[in-house]
């Protein structure tokens, strides 16, 4: 099935159960930032490009999916030029054209998709569309051709990482009459292989085969072998465990408890898939108050966070691993050492991280006169989080602070600790790779442009803006060259260290549960499981 | 004629107090003394926590040790244990060891020795249940004998509230005014008391219980206004202040007493249940409610943790019942006002 067709496959049809604690928000898939239907949007939309369905590495490549081509920059990597591919439909019956493309990248804007500015920001006229939404034309950055087919992009400067931008789910092609706001409960029209039935964020979804639908790329966007995907909202994690290994459904959302991780590498060792992730946890510091607004207290904590510790806290070696930098191994321009571990110090760093140096970290504290403040660790109330979070309470109070824990819903904290006016000083927080480049880690969490006072919306959590940091990170963003862009992310990268807004505390692997009849498991690097192209019989 | 009179009446032996003979009463009880004397090792034991955790187990079960080790037979073992499976996923806490130097019940979650916190977590939770009794029987004494000596519009309007708050279910009630008290402390004029006071919880189940504890001695009151010796008083011109302190509060004390035990008790499983639902005693604060709460994600792998502290609530509830019921028929009400009377 190299071709990715399924038709005549004895492994076609049959209903894929999916089961998650809760549903992930809105259906728009230019506005929704969950992982959760990101999933599920791959399978449902594509872009001018997409990231290669395969299981192996070659998942993050970025292939042409509603574009014949990815193409090569033009004028110094300012103009990207793109053939919309002919035939391709949306699940209505309606063909896909150069239009919608051009209204869906318009839409991007004037729906406030969280990553306008960030991801497509440099797009000629998109300062306009940021400042003004509701009359975005992108007039002189967007110019589209219905007689040849062709989308031309024209930036206000390079950025050598456009096609990852355009392969990820927030420029997905939609009809261009979809409404300029949210779409909340109500589906879009699909490309790709699935449609929606029915929605019901409080039940779930079902899904069924779009008829519309064939096969242009299979590296894009290959036939599901399911006839229909059914995901159900609302049970919890430990009864999704039992309801999978019993069979009732096929594969969960969650975390996996820690407290059923022994049961499933024991009893269903052949329906646990054990994969790497761009993803990590890390301490962020608010730079603009006490008493992490003094560097010192920031490497202090570095020094003393045991990744071990913490590692043992997610699981243990298999499912984790200390984590010194805050660019995960494996991705270019990532640090090959540890600054914040005993015997060395930013300027002398270690190979790789030894234990945690909190001698070292006292003196630190006592040295920036901020022992004995009152410090309060915002946490999710997750068990997992809450024991990591009552872990660093232990080690602040180890230190000289008077710490404690608050611990908030799943659904609340991410935006509370991004609020300046929360007045939190420091948390615990995940964070996943949107595309695997150092500037998804680098410059997302501490890009100047990325923090924005007073608004749920600032993920720049620790406030930190460091001007030549930012220069090495714009620089990087705009080169061409791999290895000068590595370098520069390394230059970046050692400067953040040193200034310390955060503490990489560890890497973390991914765990999939899945029934015992689902076979073909099919995982990549970005979304994960993939629904299409599993087999349930 | 009057020294042989005075001689012998000196030679009498007094008769008893009513508080005596039902001491001794209590004594022959031989369930209550079984209940008392488990309720006292239990405390003695608690009391002890610190002696245990410092001189025993060698530890500070308040800090994580996850990344620890423990001395089993000369043996280092860590704490934290890889779960014996194939894909090696998952940690799980050492188990029971039985050695009192080397986590005697085992480690929870963040590696600290369950033994100790179990001691400690007692201390927290006989505290708050001891307090909440306390406060809660000196409230209901309050408005029971109030609106049961007043009668009239006090009694109605003292009695109305108590039956709004009878109406409430009581862990509703109780929830509801941790929640609130949890997330932002208690402000009660000048005086501002943070989120992780042990008045809060204290405070909170006093309340709750007030009505449970009020509606008995208010009936008692309402009885005793009628007898003779309260009428006889008031025929005297005895002021109200003085006939409830000399007169109605001695006739209920016995009362008081028999609520008391179970008081505690309902106190204690209140407690239990706010804190595992996190909205009791705060961390790093333990009481037998957080460490069930501890032992929740636990209780595939390690039931223990969850079962020790679960163990403790029954034994403490199960003594303090079985006292109460002893004390009640020790201290029967109808036979010390016949006394007084």
């Amino acid at each position: 099935m190299g071709d990715g067709q399924t038709l005549g496959s004895p492994h076609r049809g049959g209903t894929l159960r999916l089961t998650a604690s809760s549903s992930g928000g809105t259906l728009d898939p230019q506005i929704n930032y969950t992982s959760e239907y990101a999933q599920l949007f791959t399978v449902l939309y594509d872009g001018l490009l997409n990231f290669r369905k395969a299981d192996d590495r070659t998942s993050d490549e970025v292939v042409p999916d509603l574009a014949e081509t990815v193409p090569q920059p033009e004028d110094g990597g300012r103009t990207w030029r793109f053939t919309l591919r002919q035939g391709v439909r949306f699940s209505t019956g309606q063909e896909v054209t150069v239009a919608d493309v051009a209204a869906s990248i318009r839409r991007l804007f004037r729906v406030g998709s969280p990553t306008a500015g960030s991801f497509y920001g440099a797009i000629v006229g998109a300062d306009i569309c940021l400042r003004d939404p509701a009359h975005c034309t992108l007039a002189g950055g967007l110019k589209v051709d219905p007689a040849t087919r062709e989308v031309v992009f024209h930036l206000s400067q390079p950025d050598a990482e456009f096609p990852q931008k355009l392969a990820f789910p927030h420029a997905s092609i939609l009809p261009a009459n979809m409404p300029d706001h949210d779409l909340g409960n109500v589906p879009a029209p699909t490309t790709g292989p699935y449609r929606f039935i029915s929605y019901d964020p409080d039940r779930g979804a079902v899904l069924e085969r779009n008829p519309f639908f064939h096969v242009w790329s299979a590296d894009a966007q290959p036939d599901g072998y399911a006839d229909h995907i059914r995901y159900d909202f609302g049970l919890p994690d430990e009864a999704a465990v039992t309801a999978v290994e019993n069979g009732q459904y096929d594969w969960m959302f969650d975390m996996k408890p820690l407290d059923r991780l022994g049961e499933l590498g024991a009893r269903h060792t052949r329906q646990v898939h054990l994969r790497s992730l761009y993803g990590f946890y890390y301490v962020p510091m608010n730079v603009n108050i006490p008493p992490f607004n003094n560097r010192m207290a920031r490497q202090a904590v570095n020094r003393a966070l045991d990744r071990r510790a913490m590692t043992i806290l997610y699981g243990g070696a298999a499912v984790a691993g200390p984590l010194c930098t805050m660019v995960p191994p494996g991705i270019s321009g990532a640090l090959d050492e540890c600054a914040h571990t005993v015997g060395a110090d930013p300027d002398h760093p270690a190979p790789s991280w030894r234990e945690a140096d909190l001698e070292g970290a006292r003196r630190l504290v006592t040295a920036s006169g901020t022992a004995g403040q009152k410090v309060t660790v915002v946490v999710q109330n997750t068990a997992v989080e809450m024991s990591m979070g009552v872990w660093l309470r232990n080690m602040l109070q180890a230190i000289g602070y008077d710490a404690s824990v608050k611990p908030l819903a799943h659904s609340v904290q991410l935006g509370y600790i991004q609020n300046t006016s929360n007045h939190v000083q420091i948390s615990l927080s995940d964070w996943f790779a949107d595309y695997p480049s150092a500037s998804n880690f680098l410059d997302d969490l501490f890009g100047c442009e990325n923090f924005h006072p007073g608004t749920d919306n600032s993920i720049n959590i620790a406030g930190y803006c460091n001007k030549e940091a930012q220069a090495a990170m714009d620089a990087a963003k705009q080169e061409t060259d791999p290895a000068r862009a590595a370098e520069l992310w390394a230059q970046a990268g050692r400067i953040i260290t040193r200034d310390s807004p955060a503490a990489p505390a560890i890497r973390i692997n991914y765990i999939d549960l899945v029934s015992s009849r689902l076979g073909n498991y099919f995982y990549t690097d970005l979304y994960h499981m993939i629904f299409s192209q599993v087999w349930i019989q | 004629m009057t020294a042989p009179t005075a001689s012998s009446s000196l030679s009498a032996p007094r008769p008893a107090g009513p508080w005596r003979r039902a001491g001794r009463r209590l004594a022959r009880d031989r369930a209550a003394m079984v209940a008392l004397a488990v309720l006292l090792a239990v405390t003695a034991a608690c009391l002890l926590a610190p002696v245990y955790a410092r001189d025993v187990a060698h530890t500070d079960p308040f800090t994580s040790n996850v990344a620890g080790s423990v001395t089993i037979d000369g043996r280092s073992v860590d704490i934290m244990q890889p779960n014996d499976n194939p894909l090696h996923l998952g940690l799980s806490p050492i188990g029971p060891t039985w050695h009192a130097s080397a986590d005697l019940l085992g480690a929870d979650s963040q590696g600290r020795d369950l033994a100790a916190r179990l001691l400690y977590g007692g201390r927290t939770s006989l505290l708050i249940s001891f307090c909440a009794a306390a406060l809660c029987i000196v409230l209901a004494a309050i408005v029971g004998i109030v609106a049961g000596y007043a009668g009239g519009i006090v009694d109605a309007v003292l009695s109305r509230i108590m039956d709004i708050m009878w109406a409430v279910p009581v862990y509703l009630f109780a929830i509801s005014l941790s929640i609130v008290t949890v997330s932002q402390g208690l402000k009660l004029g000048p005086v501002a008391i943070a989120s992780d006071n042990l008045l809060i919880p204290i405070c909170i189940i006093a309340l709750v219980y007030v009505p449970y504890a009020a509606r008995p001695v208010r009936g008692r009151v309402m009885s005793l206004r009628r007898a003779e010796f309260v009428t006889a008083a008031r025929a005297l011109g005895v002021p109200g202040y003085r006939i409830v302190l000399r007169d109605i509060l001695p006739n209920v004390t016995g009362t008081l007493v028999v609520l008391a035990p179970l008081m505690m008790a309902l106190a204690m499983m209140a407690e239990s249940a706010l804190s595992f639902l996190s909205i009791g005693v705060q961390a790093p604060g333990a009481s037998w409610g957080t460490i069930i709460e501890d032992g929740e994600g636990l209780i595939y792998t390690r039931p223990m943790v969850a079962i020790a502290p679960g163990l403790a609530i029954v034994i403490v509830v199960l003594a303090l019942n079985v006292l109460g019921d002893g004390m009640r028929d020790a201290l029967d009400v109808r036979d010390s006002g016949r006394e007084r009377a």
